[in-house]
């Protein structure tokens, strides 16, 4: 491996890292679709800060473009608070346009700017290790690894500081507001660091690799944990590990190291979002066809328990009339009631056991006093077999 | 009881995401009753409508309307949803949406005609909204979007009538104006099924009950059965709570 | 150019022309599918249906190896349909929200796109130059049979809206409701989306990935600004979006290093612009007017009906009090005096006021309205 291939990976792991922290936020704020808004947007800014300092690397470049993707947000809350349109709208309008504008200033003038709308979008990561940055004379490393570096301690630095802060105002923003934390600084404060985070690793890796490292390793660590802390860490994980793999990717195919980490990035959520042992595809289906034998039981069961007067409704055959449910259905839930005891079968007439008849009975109280935590428990408690 | 069952209802559980949402209800309805659903929020009062309107699909039981199926009956019923069910920034007037209790009459691709046309202004007067009918329904108060609302399964010319908190966000005015409405469908011998939250304006409003917290608690005359005995089995000991609150107008 | 030899241009040069009428017809079949899509609150699944739609361009590009665009439409249509079918998976079967859903497809398709379009660009195969044009879009690459393809589909679209009219209408509006009627909700949905997917995919070639959502939102959302009913809420939009593409290519072929994709949705944009600002009964400028005017009469009212108080207890209503008694009071100026003489409400008289027995008429209209407001 050369220099030049461990500074790329160096780099993109630090955009990875430096993308899943906001992007958690972002996505636990329902605001995942702001990132899209502001890496598009902060494409004028970039052109206008080129035009004044001509140096794509340059801090004050980066300040302005940021400035943009923050006025961005402004712009899509006001169109939002006029109430002329829906909400997702005001994003849908803003962001184009501000992109086309972009475009627009960057064919103007072709022939002194050299910025290349492909590159802003797709970025080339290849070419990252090239752009050095000099201090008298001395070779300190790829200016793009600096400019990531900073960002991303800076973002450190604030989530270790105001972490409590941004978990309340993140789950609860009225409390938060009782509390006396600003949920508007808040608000304000985590759109400055996308914005940053996306204008420092846009000119490495393009705009939509940011997108995809902003939300997609969020999002697959919040199928795979509730805890914030947690899923900070596992984006950060995911996400390295989709920079370094998607660039031996790149590096196999001989193609677009940024395509490569985002469609290792995709790999990664749809193995998750098929696999995940809670909240994957095929575990819910499990699970859902699961609760749904357990629910018709517990209905069962209570209809039973409804009528033990009147064995006419408790008649086998009544089952697969009255209650309208498939023979097949109908008798996996009978098997399933007979295994666990829950019920006696007495010439085709059904009666509760006393097992039945207190879990029956349980089993109501929970559902009426809305406690459905209590009602997982007690299934523990009474099944021997699950459905 | 010798008076025709209109809605009947066995054995009915609904839940939504595998989450018990109503429990193996038994219920009928007799003909030509104004009925209140009541219960404590989230007793599956909506569901109950909607899932006898085969909106939301049972895990079990069955729903009869006069005898058979829903999907057989459906010229029989009319529905007044929620007025927060729908985005009433929609580009359309108010005789428009009154228009759209026709639809169902009118059947695929079938244009409505003056004969339509006639009977949405004639159910507009009814509800006393005939001078607003080009109005953007953005631009009515709550209580005349509800009106529009009651117009347009005024429109549909049922038997049965179902309701989901109609009087939900509207003036006094209106609420009268509703319920003297009401009132007359039922002099009329028209059953109508109202999902209501005010308790104690029930024994004014309505001849019939039917207590709902998931399962069913008791349905039957409001002068038999709307007592203390129903109400505390209905919202828990502190039903004197309940009772007072007021609805927010 | 001046317009005219501009407009001559267009009715001689066949490539002109071309571009021109297919921008026109995108723009039109956009507006009338963007509008069903604002209402339904599905205003950026257009933007992750065209990011998704790119690995499908390139995958047809795999297969055929040939530039073939009724191939890449075909192709970008499976990849946009699957994607909207993933988004709606996410959504229902796991806990993320619609709009990470939304971002999720919309960046994993795009870069896995963009890894084929690199990929293919290392080919050996001299055939691929162009594929990039979905990027931004081309429209100067428009060919007569692409125009027709877009007219035909537009004039299908067309119809099926003409057709399912009504049900399309009550489904937006109230999907429940048409349920209980007896309407194939589902059905509907399928159909809507679908055609929203199919204008996505048209536009691509013209417009590009990026820009398209706002091709379909815009027109729309300008729409929406100037009327009260849904067909004349589509009709406009549908204008709108043509009038952008027809101003838009005249635009950027007048001007060096304009592209076409960009251009239009700019002149969208000032259609946008000026809808929210300047639409009568939405608009913002006479928002702020009736507005101002509101704040103005209720200055006056206030002033009136503290004169009808003084004035009630006197037997004589025009019995007149001094001016400085007003002072105290605070909806009370020296303008607000003059405006309610201007109406021939009150007469003054040096430093005395009284009211004449037709403002005394209104202040007791205003009164009762008032109190009975505050009945209801």
């Amino acid at each position: 491996m050369s220099s030049a291939q461990l500074e790329i990976q160096l780099i993109a792991s630090l955009v990875a890292i430096a993308c899943a922290i906001p992007g958690t936020f972002l996505v636990l704020r329902k605001m995942a679709l702001i990132t899209d808004a502001i890496s598009h947007a902060i494409l004028p800014g970039i052109v206008l800060g080129f035009f004044i300092t001509e140096d794509l690397s340059s801090p004050l470049l980066i300040l302005l473009a940021a400035l943009s993707g923050v006025l961005t947000v402004i712009l899509v809350e006001f169109i939002q608070k006029t109430k002329l349109v829906k909400e997702d709208t005001a994003i849908g309008l803003v962001f184009p346009v501000l992109f086309s504008i972009g475009v627009i200033l960057i064919a103007q003038h072709a022939n002194d700017v050299h910025l290349d709308v492909d590159a802003v979008l797709v970025g080339e990561l290849a070419f990252a290790p090239f752009d050095r940055l000099l201090l008298y004379q001395t070779d300190m490393g790829p200016k793009a690894l600096w400019i990531i570096g900073s960002i991303l301690l800076i973002t450190l630095g604030l989530l270790i500081t105001f972490f409590k802060e941004l978990k309340i105002s993140t789950f609860d923003a009225g409390l938060a507001a009782a509390l006396g934390l600003s949920p508007v600084v808040m608000h304000y404060g985590l759109m400055t660091i996308a914005s940053i985070t996306t204008v420092g690793a846009f000119d490495a890796v393009g705009a939509i690799l940011v997108i995809a490292f902003m939300i997609a390793p969020a999002a697959t660590a919040y199928l795979l944990t509730n805890d914030l802390k947690k899923m900070l860490f596992l984006a950060a994980i995911l996400g390295v590990i989709a920079a370094i793999s998607g660039y031996w990717l790149a590096h196999e195919l001989d193609a677009s190291i940024a395509g490569a980490i985002t469609t290792v990035l995709g790999l990664i959520f749809l193995a998750v979002y098929l696999f995940a042992p809670q909240k994957g595809y095929f575990s819910v289906r499990y699970r859902q066809r699961q609760q749904r034998i357990e629910v018709s039981l517990l209905t069962f069961l209570l209809h039973l328990g409804n009528h033990t007067d009147n064995t006419s409704e408790r008649h086998l055959q009544h089952l697969y009339e009255h209650i309208n449910w498939q023979k097949v259905r109908a008798k996996s839930v009978v098997n399933l009631a007979l295994k666990n005891n829950m019920i006696q079968i007495d010439q085709d007439i059904i009666s509760l056991t006393e097992k039945g008849h207190s879990f029956t009975k349980e089993a109501i109280d929970y559902i009426v006093t809305n406690k459905n935590a209590e009602i997982e428990n007690m299934k523990d408690r009474f099944f021997l077999f699950r459905g | 009881m010798s008076r025709k069952i209109a809605v009947q209802i066995d054995d009915l559980t609904v839940a939504y995401n595998y989450k018990p949402v109503l429990w193996d209800i038994d219920l009928s309805i007799p003909e030509g009753v104004l009925m209140a659903i009541v219960g404590p929020n989230g007793a599956g009062k909506s569901t109950l409508i909607k899932s006898i309107l085969d909106i939301i699909k049972p895990i079990a039981g069955s729903v009869k309307i006069y005898g058979k199926p829903y999907k057989k009956q459906r010229a029989l019923v009319a529905y007044v949803p929620q007025k927060g069910s729908v985005d009433w920034d929609f580009p359309t007037t108010a005789f428009d949406v009154v228009m759209m209790g026709t639809y169902g009459s009118l059947g695929w691709i079938k244009r409505p005609g003056q004969k339509e046309k006639k009977a949405a202004l004639e159910a507009l007067e009814k509800v006393g909204m005939l001078s607003f009918r080009n109005r953007q329904i953005s631009q009515l108060s709550g209580g005349q979007q509800q009106r529009v609302f009651l117009a347009r399964a005024l429109v549909q010319n049922a038997a049965i009538y179902f309701m989901d908190e109609p009087f939900q966000g509207v003036d006094a005015t209106t609420e009268k104006a509703i319920i003297n409405i009401l009132k007359a469908l039922r002099k009329a011998g028209k059953t109508v099924i109202v999902v209501h939250h005010d308790l104690q304006t029930v024994p004014e409003y309505f001849d019939w009950v039917t207590f709902l917290n998931v399962k069913k608690i008791a349905t039957g005359p409001v002068k038999d059965i709307f007592n203390d005995d129903n109400l505390t089995k209905t919202y828990g000991i502190n039903y004197k709570v309940a009772l007072n609150q007021h609805p927010s107008p | 150019m001046r317009l005219y030899e501009y407009i001559e241009l267009v009715f001689t040069d066949y490539t002109l022309r071309t571009i021109t009428l297919g921008t026109a017809v995108l723009g039109a079949i956009c507006g009338m599918l963007g509008s069903f899509a604002v209402l339904r609150k599905q205003s950026l699944l257009g933007d992750a249906i065209s990011h998704a739609a790119l690995p499908g361009i390139a995958i047809a590009f795999l297969i055929t190896e040939t530039k073939n665009s009724n191939a890449f439409l075909l192709g970008a249509l499976i990849s946009g349909l699957i994607g909207s079918f993933w988004i709606r998976g996410i959504i229902t079967k796991t806990k993320l929200k619609s709009d990470t859903a939304l971002g999720l497809i919309l960046s994993l398709f795009f870069g896995f796109g963009m890894l084929l379009l690199t990929y293919i660009q290392k080919m050996p195969n001299a055939n691929q130059a162009g594929l990039e044009n979905y990027l931004f879009g081309q429209a100067a690459t428009l060919l007569a049979s692409d125009v027709w393809m877009m007219a035909i589909i537009t004039g299908i679209c067309f119809c099926v809206l003409l057709l399912f009219w009504k049900e399309l209408k009550l489904s937006v509006f109230d999907a429940d409701y048409a349920k209980t009627l007896g309407f194939n909700t589902q059905f509907l949905d399928i159909l809507i989306t679908a055609f929203i997917v199919i204008a996505i995919v048209l536009g691509l070639q013209t417009v590009g990935v990026v820009l398209m959502s706002a091709m379909l939102l815009a027109p729309a959302a300008a729409a929406r600004q100037w009327t009260n009913s849904l067909a004349i809420m589509i009709t406009l939009a549908a204008i709108f979006g043509a009038t952008s593409g027809v101003v838009g290519t005249a635009i950027s072929a007048t001007h060096e290093h304009l592209s076409t994709g960009p251009v239009i949705v700019l002149i969208a944009a000032v259609f946008v612009g000026i809808s929210f600002i300047a639409s009568p009964s939405r608009g913002l400028l006479f928002r702020e007017i009736r507005f101002r005017k509101n704040r103005n009469d209720l200055q006056l009212h206030k002033t009136l009906s503290f004169m009808y108080n003084i004035a009630k207890d006197h037997e004589d209503i025009t019995h007149p009090h001094a001016i400085k008694i007003l002072n105290n009071f605070q909806g009370f100026t020296k303008r607000s005096l003059q405006k309610l003489e201007d109406k021939n409400y009150v007469s003054i008289q040096g430093t005395m006021w009284s009211l004449t027995p037709e403002g005394y008429q209104t202040a007791a209209n205003l009164y009762n309205q008032l109190s009975h407001i505050n009945d209801e």
